[in-house]
């Protein structure tokens, strides 16, 4: 079937004539027998993603010996506990069917969760940032949720990161391991003894990995025409040390000296850089003058000897918000649009440019003083009542995180005093539900801190705010199900 | 003892610069661009992008519009005082691709049907940088809003408006520009001798390169630092005030960690 034959076109004259313009002057590869021309034309010569199959394979008669039936038989799988039998259709030769397992049964894993002892417990595991209760909850949780780390920090009541979460469950492991091992030798090759877990190095390093992700494409191609330089500097270096030998005189040599410290400031900058990409330009914190961290250029700046006033801002905002994560850089930017503020000025002078940052810089520090707000007043409403379970300190799962993320939304919104009031006197009224369901809600949405921020303004950007109207559990719940589905 | 100023034709009034004094400096200046000022940089304002005329019933299939992509002086001064030449790097379906402008205005015109990303290739004289700058401009040529409909007597401008900063320049550079208008200089630092200005080319061989009567002009687009500044700064002032409440209601809860709830009134 062609598009020709679709449109009713004599097929002779008139395709031929444009099968043989269409086609390119020396085919790069063969198309593979099996499949047809428009079909091979549509993965432009890539590798196709479904093996092809030659169609005399397919017609080849089995061997005559044989002979196939497929039946409808029951079978039992045993990855069930339950016992169930279901029925499917299976090939039978020869009238013998297929015995041994299901052969899917094989890919029900489970993972093996040590179990410890009260006594163990007390001998071994105690820590002080985790209580007997909480360690054995995530050891409940990691046995239901098969070590998902992401969705048993969901689970969490209290506010632990993955890499916490991980963190204990490994020293815990690796602990009851070596306890219980009559030598240490005996387990000296097990993995868990072996590679301890490192959460600082694991929280650096999926910062540092969201930090390349969310680099833009100009941004690594400057990146790489900066590297480029460095490298030319180094060679140009090395040969004008080559050079000293034979003496000359007068500027050259000065110049060269005054270039070579910012120079090679920068040059090892960009290595460190692109070893450790979180760490972004930060002006050489050795240099006293490096103190008005915003208003000095950055080192790998400096080393150019022309560039675009936009992409200093970018490095500088870069820079800036190093030390940031995605979700307050999001965070940050929707600020900025809240208050009708570009997010690239749009005429990038050196004044606008260097108002921009402030403006920045001041946004982070209100982020952050939101943050301690936040938590201070969940603090005082669990030393008030005391009968919650989960503190409410943690922004992702706070019932009332949306209204304050966002305090430039356009519409007129007031921030007087009465309203950590309300907010209490609601939260006494309607007690868990809201709180509860928010908790569930993430649970099924996110594995990533920003869809909880997505969520938060999802679910508070609506019609009804909080801060307006007391909203019952019911109305939530039919609100939750719409952003559901 | 400055070496940098590069005499093209004439005019250096200094007794050593002998033509073979000169080419032998030139050479060296390959390396190093004579004194180079330290905390200082020198900028240029400039503005990026094209204008599109729809050609209505002259429109053929590959030749919808004629559009003219250039970069020009953000007060459409004379760039050619810095710029010594533009590439413009077209789309690789057009007759010779690579398109260079020796002179200003830097500017080019084609027809053409489709919108495809420009970069373009700024070229600077000698003694400003012996490094190249690339622009990067999206042609565009349809309205964005359906609601506008093609005409051809309204044509269709996207521009960008952007800096070139050149940090440490050399200071026959800015003892050349100092008074160029095209050219933003901050106060020199006091006690800085500069070497007098020598001229790159002569003026009256050139032909004006300002695009200040061009017929493009009526649609550039006005860019104003000051409604910049403007709006930057209400916003900075809404983000203290706000921070300025936090901070109380934080004191506040600080101040009264066991009362019920920390009320600011």
């Amino acid at each position: 079937m062609d598009a020709k034959d679709i449109l009713g076109l004599p097929k002779n004259a008139i395709p031929i004539a444009q099968e043989k313009k269409s086609r390119p002057p020396k085919e790069p590869q063969r198309k593979p027998d099996g499949i047809s021309r428009e079909v091979y034309m549509l993965t432009g010569g890539v590798a196709p993603l479904m093996p092809s199959i030659d169609a005399s394979q397919l017609k080849k008669r089995p061997p005559s010996d044989e002979k196939v039936t497929w039946q409808w038989l029951p079978f039992t799988n045993s990855a069930r506990k339950d016992n169930l039998q279901l029925y499917h259709w299976v090939r039978v030769v020869n009238g013998v069917p297929p015995t041994g397992d299901y052969p899917f049964a094989k890919y029900n894993k489970s993972v093996d969760v040590v179990k410890y002892t009260d006594e163990e417990y007390e001998k071994h595991l105690t820590d002080p940032k985790w209580t007997k209760e909480e360690t054995d909850l995530l050891f409940d949780l990691c046995q239901r949720f098969d070590l998902r780390f992401v969705v048993i920090a969901d689970r969490f009541p209290s506010p632990r990161t993955v890499e916490e979460l991980k963190d204990r469950y490994y020293s815990v492991s690796r602990a009851i391991l070596i306890a219980r091992a009559p030598f240490p030798t005996d387990v000296a090759g097990h993995p868990l003894a072996k590679e301890p877990y490192n959460a600082q190095q694991e929280t650096e390093r999926k910062r540092a990995l969201s930090m390349v992700l969310s680099q833009t494409k100009q941004q690594e191609r400057k990146d790489a025409e900066v590297l480029a330089e460095a490298k030319r500097i180094q060679e140009s270096r090395m040969l004008a040390k080559r050079d000293t030998k034979m003496p000359k005189k007068g500027h050259y040599d000065g110049a060269e000296e005054q270039e070579l410290p910012s120079a090679s400031d920068a040059g090892t900058e960009n290595a460190d850089r692109t070893a450790l990409p979180s760490d972004a330009i930060s002006p050489s914190t050795a240099a006293p003058n490096a103190a008005a961290d915003n208003a000095t250029i950055p080192a790998s700046l400096r080393m150019l000897r022309v560039y675009l006033r936009t992409y200093a801002l970018e490095q500088m905002v870069q820079a800036a918000s190093s030390s940031a994560g995605l979700r307050t850089i999001n965070r940050i930017e929707q600020t900025l649009q809240d208050l009708g503020v570009n997010l690239k000025p749009k005429v990038p002078t050196k004044a606008v440019c260097a108002e921009h940052l402030e403006l920045r810089r001041e946004i982070l520090t209100l982020l952050n003083l939101q943050k301690q707000l936040q938590y201070k007043e969940a603090e005082g409403s669990s030393l008030r009542d005391g009968s919650y379970a989960d503190p409410p300190g943690t922004p992702k799962h706070s019932y009332h995180a949306g209204d304050q993320d966002r305090p430039f939304v356009p519409e007129p919104l007031s921030f007087g005093g009465d309203r950590v009031g309300k907010r209490d006197q609601k939260r006494k009224a309607n007690a868990l539900p809201p709180l509860y369901l928010c908790f569930e809600f993430s649970c099924r949405w996110s594995c990533y801190e920003q869809q909880h921020f997505l969520i938060s303004v999802v679910l508070f950007q609506g019609p009804g705010r909080l801060s307006e109207a007391p909203s019952s559990p019911a109305t939530k719940r039919a609100r939750k199900q719409k952003a559901d589905g | 003892m400055p070496n940098s100023s590069l005499t093209k034709k004439h005019g250096s009034d200094r007794p050593e610069s002998s033509g073979s004094v000169l080419k032998s400096q030139r050479s060296k200046l390959v390396q190093s661009s004579g004194k180079r000022l330290k905390d200082f940089e020198v900028s240029v304002p400039i503005v990026y992008g094209n204008v599109a005329f729809w050609l209505g019933r002259k429109a053929s299939e590959y030749q919808s519009h004629e559009w003219t992509v250039y970069v020009r002086g953000a007060t459409n001064e004379d760039l050619g005082v810095v710029i010594k030449r533009a590439v413009f790097q077209l789309h690789s379906s057009f007759n010779n691709p690579t398109r260079v402008v020796e002179s200003p205005p830097f500017e080019l015109s084609e027809a053409g049907w489709g919108e495809f990303e420009i970069v373009i290739t700024l070229y600077f004289h000698s003694d400003v940088c012996d490094k190249p700058l690339n622009l990067y401009h999206h042609l565009k040529l349809y309205p964005e809003d359906e609601s506008c409909t093609m005409s051809t007597k309204k044509p269709v401008v996207v521009e960008s408006y952007d800096e070139i900063v050149f940090p440490e320049p050399s200071d026959a550079f800015v003892a050349r520009v100092q008074n160029h208008p095209v050219v933003n200089v901050p106060r020199l630092p006091a006690g800085l001798n500069l070497p007098s200005p020598v001229q790159v080319e002569d003026v009256e061989k050139r032909k004006r390169g300002d695009t200040k009567d061009s017929p493009l002009t009526q649609w550039f687009t006005n860019f104003s630092e000051a409604d910049e500044l403007l709006k930057l700064a209400a916003a900075r002032q809404q983000v203290q005030a706000h921070i300025a409440k936090l901070r109380r209601q934080l004191t506040l809860i600080d101040g009264q960690p066991q009362q019920s709830k920390p009320t600011p009134e």
